[in-house]
């Protein structure tokens, strides 16, 4: 692969990075952290929303994002001829 | 059946499993000792991590942690699967391609230098042993407990079970009954949590039951915070730290944990960097299933427990109360002298006090379920203690064999020579890791809780910027990461050792606990880091390339050694 393309493909890998880590920020950070006040007004069940994400939600999420990781990185490989 | 003789059985019998794996899958290589070949199917790989990652603190403290916190408890619950995004996402695959043995290999080739080499292989030396003298401080536990032994004595044959499979074994034989207590260990967790969510709010799924209503009609949670608040302490969905201080522990608890040598060491076993990204994803669900549980049993376990004995007779507490008692984790003293059970928040009044480490372990029969139930929670607890104590051992055998002699004092010797240094480095540790479980020294506990902020202030920028940013040299690492830990020990040490009295929110920095400090010596280490780079000259043309390599995954090999 030529060196341009190495910088391409780097430079979409890094995109879905910072995307897939907003993501986690946002779930963990935001939601269960800093506007967990906010967020438990809201009530689901018996479950405050904001305490529901710091106990449960943001884990479930993290699980997602692995996922979907995982999933664009094989493609991106493959768009990019450099899978195994 | 009593529930001493469940015990035995249902242990001797996981016992015997993990032995007889052991036998099967013995290590004939280094390759075999370190990495297990390098040929570990991503699913097998992803529940030996999860294994590997869950440690007794998981299974046997966590949901007890989380019980008496509250909302506060969520720090270890996001901070150690949210540190699982960070590893998987920013090193398993970079790492995997790099294609060496271990973290030291990795710091010190990116870092062109031996020194920096050296001080990540004390670094890995450091983190594993306090923590595997945690992990047998479990198994002692467990023992003394279930099966009324002395706890050295249980320690002593929890050391002769690792010594035999992981010396025997090495990586191959520990990924082999990591898997087998993988399973052990998550049935042996949900059985009861299953059991006692059933009871309490009719519903089988213990994550929807934490949301669901008790016999009484009201949510549990809100009964919950009802009781707390009651005896004095906050609302269980509320917490009583600072926002701040909240947020710096679970990053400090996330980039450390993603740190954690003996787990990035398992990505290298699997055949290619794809594999290394799912057997990611497979280890986070196989966490997943009992980190989300955890929370559940925590609140179930608490309202069991305040109906149980708040203000009850003390003549009239079931028999595990005294058990505990046996074992000195639960302390009642009857300050006012009317027979009941005051626990209340007030330090003055109280007169329960509880260890957290009991809360998992004596749920079952909190709950009154089945004697077979208590026998599975003790092997559950043994195979998670076990499974992480076997891979701290496996790390602490390659930093020394590998590391230390072949890649720094002798670079000639043998495979064979190599593989026999690595086995007896593997016996010294369990003997010495045993040690430290039968005589824990004090600083042990205090230490463990700070391990993660010191990984997070010294090697997290390191590795990170190591694989993202190329300009990064050997002295700005360097710089970043003496400032970063020397910052954040300084702050712990402070607080901790030297001017305890003063260790309160109001002389806090910035309000943040020594807990979570390693996140402010993170952000100082990488800012030194990039800064010192970038007035420094860059690194060398090879260092460059093999950053350029890392980075696609193609031509990723197995794992070998140069």
């Amino acid at each position: 692969m030529s060196g341009k393309d190495l910088k391409k493909y780097w430079k979409e890998n890094v995109t879905y990075l910072l995307i897939l880590l907003g993501v986690w920020f946002l779930v963990s950070y935001g939601a269960g952290i800093l506007f967990v006040k906010q967020l438990d007004s809201i009530r689901i069940g018996g479950f405050k929303l904001g305490f529901w994400f710091a106990q449960q939600g943001s884990i479930y999420t993290f699980l997602v994002l692995i996922v979907v990781y995982v999933r664009l990185m094989n493609k991106l490989d493959k768009k990019y001829d450099v899978n195994e | 059946m009593s529930v001493q003789i469940w015990t035995l059985l249902i242990v001797g019998l996981s016992f015997a499993l993990y032995i007889g794996i052991a036998i099967w899958s013995r290590a004939s290589s280094t390759k075999e000792f370190y990495v297990a070949g390098g040929g570990v199917n991503p699913l097998m790989n992803g529940m030996a991590t999860a294994a590997d990652w869950m440690s007794a603190a998981s299974f046997i403290s966590m949901a007890g942690l989380i019980s008496f916190m509250g909302y506060d408890g969520s720090v270890y619950l996001m901070g150690w699967t949210g540190g699982y995004v960070l590893l998987a996402l920013l090193l398993a695959p970079y790492l995997r391609k790099f294609g060496k043995f271990t973290v030291p290999d990795f710091i010190g080739e990116r870092y062109y230098s031996q020194t920096a080499r050296i001080v990540a292989v004390v670094c890995a030396l450091f983190v594993s042993f306090t923590y595997v003298a945690g992990q047998m401080r479990g198994v002692g536990i467990v023992f003394s407990r279930f099966l009324e032994v002395d706890i050295s004595l249980g320690v002593i044959i929890g050391m002769c079970i690792v010594f035999f499979y992981a010396v025997l074994g090495g990586m191959k034989g520990i990924t082999y009954t990591q898997v087998a207590q993988y399973v052990v260990l998550i049935f042996a967790y949900m059985v009861p949590a299953i059991f006692i969510s059933f009871l309490m709010t009719g519903n089988p799924i213990p994550q929807l039951g934490l949301g669901g209503t008790t016999t009484d009609g009201g949510y549990l949670l809100d009964k919950l915070d009802g009781l707390n608040q009651e005896l004095g302490f906050a609302a269980y969905t509320s917490g009583t730290k600072s926002m701040i201080d909240v947020f710096a522990i679970t990053a400090a608890l996330m980039l450390g944990t993603a740190g954690l040598p003996h787990v990035i060491v398992r990505f290298f076993t699997v055949p290619k960097v794809k594999d290394a990204r799912s057997s990611a994803g497979w280890a986070l669900l196989f966490i997943a299933i009992l980190y989300t549980t955890a929370p559940a049993v925590a609140a179930f376990v608490r309202t069991n427990l305040i109906e149980t004995v708040s203000n009850q007779p003390y003549s009239q507490m079931p028999e595990w109360f005294s058990k505990w008692e046996e074992a000195k984790l639960i302390a009642f003293d009857d300050k006012n002298k009317d027979g009941l059970i005051q626990y209340v928040k007030d330090p003055a009044v109280n007169e329960l006090t509880v260890d957290k480490d009991i809360m998992v372990l004596a749920n079952p029969e909190i709950s009154k379920l089945p004697n077979w139930v208590i026998g599975l929670v003790a092997a559950g607890g043994l195979a998670a203690a076990l499974s992480t104590a076997a891979g701290l051992l496996l790390v602490i055998s390659s930093a020394i064999s590998h590391d230390l002699l072949k890649n720094a004092i002798n670079p000639n010797i043998s495979e064979k020579g190599e593989l026999r240094a690595a086995r007896i480095a593997a016996a010294a540790a369990v003997v010495m890791a045993g040690y430290l479980g039968v005589n824990p020294p004090g600083f042990v506990a205090e230490v463990v809780a700070f391990a993660f902020g010191l990984a997070a202030a010294s090697f997290f920028p390191a590795i990170i910027l190591g694989i993202f940013d190329k300009r990064t040299n050997m002295p700005g690492a360097m710089a970043g990461m003496i400032t970063g830990i020397v910052f954040t020990a300084a702050y712990i040490i402070y607080f901790k050792f030297i001017n305890k009295a003063a260790n309160t929110p109001d002389h806090w920095f910035m309000g943040i606990s020594p807990e979570g400090i390693g996140t402010l010596g993170m952000v100082i280490n990488a800012v030194v880091t990039l800064v010192v780079s970038r007035m420094t000259p860059a690194p060398p043309l090879k260092v460059q390339e093999m950053i350029e390599s890392i980075r696609v995954p193609r031509g990723a090999g197995k794992a070998h050694a140069h």
